[in-house]
């Protein structure tokens, strides 16, 4: 638990310190000239305050080491929160191509069927309503069209239907 | 008179058939969400406000208050029945609501819940209806000195009130301001923050993104360790007669409910405060005023009744700020605030004077949400009681579907989707290492303009900083904020002095 809390202290100070070298791009310090801060100042400064509390926690973790000894991440959970997070990102990864219409089935037949371990007719169920659901409320209802990718071609006629 | 003369006129706004509709069907998705385990009213604003397109502005706002509200009737469903808080506002509600279920008294708990839940939105409402238009002439005479120290007042409030770690805190609040200060720079229009040169930078970070990805994505990886197991649910049945025993019931504790809902209001709303600390201070109350404190965490009635009501008025309590001042006074409010921006309303006093029908309209419309609640409660509970067996998977894929397509919706860029990936899984970690979330979703709505307000202030009088202190209300504010800010700080140096008798701890 110390540990996870140090290298988080310290993925924060990293990040901070990429916020710094980003805003100093402006002017960070006080402008004479309109009477105020510069455009760089208010996300450089608030990135300082978190760079020196990030210090702050990871100094106050070798002053008053109390690790229970409890571990960040059990062996179990850690592999589900990565399997799920892998298939978010490959899912979103396929959606400029296959579009949201294969992309979005193919993640909830792997997390029903695969991950959750459910039957083949509750997963049959959900896999293929959800698209439908989604066409009507959002392309039909809401006009607003979801990434297609290569399957564009197959929704020109659903289209002419529909609008 | 005038008031009243407002209210009927919201009326007529909020019992229009469309609106009445939004609000059944709003209750009706907060009652669901609230009674699942993991998913609050946060998360249940989050997920539907890119599907409230479908509907006008003033509609929309509705559908969200009534979503909001229903969530907190529902958190005490799966309390009682599962032994689980539905949200974190219904913690206080396990403490009794559970052992009655357990013996056999579920469906009076259930009624007890929805009456108090009913009681306390209703006197809050009305409390709400009196406090609004004073609060609003107040804030009339605000200027953008006076908006800086509110807006960091309430920043420091989760310093000083907060209950999380300090620093944590800190760096929450700090990195939320940072995040909003993506995009273009308010006054000079240059582009900072534009990491990686990807375009999607250039128009900012949307609230609704990080909102997305922190209370959608990041909440159900959360809830993904902690329900591994099928939970057990207690059966409840609902008779008339148990229904009317129950009303007698709750009639002999119009002081224990009287006293949660006033409570409630007013923890409701400062911004660090909410509905959680609200219930377990109506609780602890409940227990102290009482003649009988043993009975609870036995299966008392009061017990449910007290947290019930406080949380309910809790939640109209953190719409106070947000609408009269434009500082939400909870995670939800600040969504629907930044709802309201998207939408082209500009929550604060000035909407009091422009927009008095939507106003109105959303004021009586948490009317009709509480009553169209505690039906909607009352009659679906055989419902609730099938839909909390439903197997957590299925829940959790289908949120995760409606995360990413509810978050491409708006702006149509897959940048966004990334983002709200990206901040999924940050937003996990850093709440699993006890980070506090609510601090980071506020600063990023509060973000543009706590920087525009500081920074027009500071043209206007010429660079001169004092003016911050010299202004009698923004002066009080800062020294408010500056005391928040100690606060934490005189309790570290009271315990290193007194550190002989604490030592044994």
């Amino acid at each position: 638990m110390v540990t996870a809390d140090r290298i988080i202290a310290l993925g924060l100070m990293a990040l901070s310190a990429y916020f710094m070298w980003h805003a100093s791009a402006l002017p960070i310090g006080w402008n004479g000239m309109t009477g105020g801060p510069g455009g760089g100042a208010f996300p450089f400064w608030l990135s300082a305050i978190i760079f020196v509390t990030a210090g702050l926690i990871i100094l106050r973790s070798f002053r008053r080491p109390k690790d229970t000894g409890e571990p960040f991440f059990d062996q179990d959970t850690l592999r589900s929160v990565v399997l799920v997070v892998l298939a978010l990102i490959v899912t979103v990864a396929l959606l400029p191509f296959v579009g949201a219409y294969i992309a979005i089935p193919l993640f909830l037949l792997w997390y029903l069927k695969v991950f959750g371990g459910h039957g083949w007719g509750l997963t049959a169920i959900i896999t293929l309503a959800t698209p439908v659901f989604l066409f009507f409320f959002f392309e039909v209802t809401l006009k607003i069209l979801l990434p297609k990718g290569w399957t564009e071609p197959f929704f020109i006629p659903l289209y002419a239907r529909f609008f | 008179m005038e008031l009243l003369g407002h209210l009927a006129d919201g009326f007529g706004t909020s019992l229009m058939p469309l609106n009445l509709l939004i609000v059944f069907l709003g209750v009706t998705a907060g009652l669901f969400i609230g009674a699942m385990p993991g998913l609050g009213s946060v998360n249940g604003v989050a997920i539907v406000l890119p599907l409230t397109f479908i509907v006008p502005p003033s509609s929309a706002i509705i559908l969200l208050a009534a979503i909001y509200y229903g969530a907190m009737y529902g958190g005490a469903i799966s309390s009682i029945l599962l032994g689980i808080p539905g949200a974190s506002t219904a913690v206080a509600t396990t403490f009794d609501g559970r052992p009655m279920a357990q013996q056999g008294k579920a469906g009076l708990a259930l009624i007890t819940a929805a009456v108090a839940s009913f009681v306390g939105g209703t006197i809050s409402v009305l409390l709400f209806t009196l406090f609004a238009t004073p609060l609003a002439d107040v804030a009339l005479a605000f200027g953008p000195a006076e908006e800086f120290a509110l807006v960091l007042l309430a920043f420091m409030t989760f310093v000083g009130l907060g209950g999380d770690d300090v620093l944590k805190t800190i760096i929450m609040i700090c990195l939320g301001l940072a995040l909003s200060t993506v995009g273009l720079d308010l006054i000079s229009g240059q582009p900072r923050l534009i990491f990686f040169d990807l375009p999607g930078f250039y128009s900012g970070i949307s609230f609704l993104v990080l909102a997305i990805g922190v209370y959608g994505i990041g909440e159900i990886l959360y809830t993904i360790e902690t329900q591994k197991t099928a939970p057990s649910v207690t059966p409840a049945r609902l008779t008339f007669r148990e229904l009317g025993y129950g009303i007698k019931e709750i009639n002999k504790l119009w002081k224990t409910m009287s006293l949660g809902s006033a409570l409630g209001f007013f923890v409701g709303m400062l911004p660090a405060a909410g509905a959680t600390p609200a219930a377990l201070m109506s609780y602890g109350i409940a227990k102290l005023t009482t003649k009988t404190p043993e009975r609870f965490g036995k299966g008392a009635i009061e017990g449910v009744a007290a947290p019930e009501t406080a949380n309910n008025a809790a939640s109209t309590g953190s719409l106070l700020p947000m609408l009269t001042l434009g500082i939400p006074g909870s995670p939800t409010t600040a969504l629907l605030l930044g709802g309201m921006v998207m939408w082209g309303l500009v929550p604060g006093p000035m909407l009091f004077i422009e927009q008095p029908d939507f106003v109105w309209g959303l004021i009586s419309s948490l009317y009709t949400a509480n009553l169209a609640a505690v039906l909607v409660n009352l009659a679906l509970i055989p419902l609730f009681v099938w839909a909390l067996r439903m197997p957590f998977t299925v829940l959790c894929a289908l949120v995760f579907v409606l995360c990413l397509v509810g978050g491409f919706a708006p702006s149509q860029k897959l940048h966004d989707v990334w983002l709200i990936v990206a901040f999924g899984v940050g937003g996990y970690i850093l709440r699993k290492a006890d980070y506090p979330m609510a601090p980071l979703v506020l600063a990023l709505v509060l973000g543009p303009l706590m920087e525009k307000s500081f920074r027009q202030t500071l043209i206007s009088e010429q660079g001169n900083v004092l003016a911050f202190v010299e202004r009698p209300l923004s002066g009080t504010f800062i020294a408010l904020s500056a005391a928040f800010l100690l606060l934490p700080l005189i309790k570290h140096l009271k315990r290193l002095t007194g550190r002989v008798p604490s030592a044994a701890k």
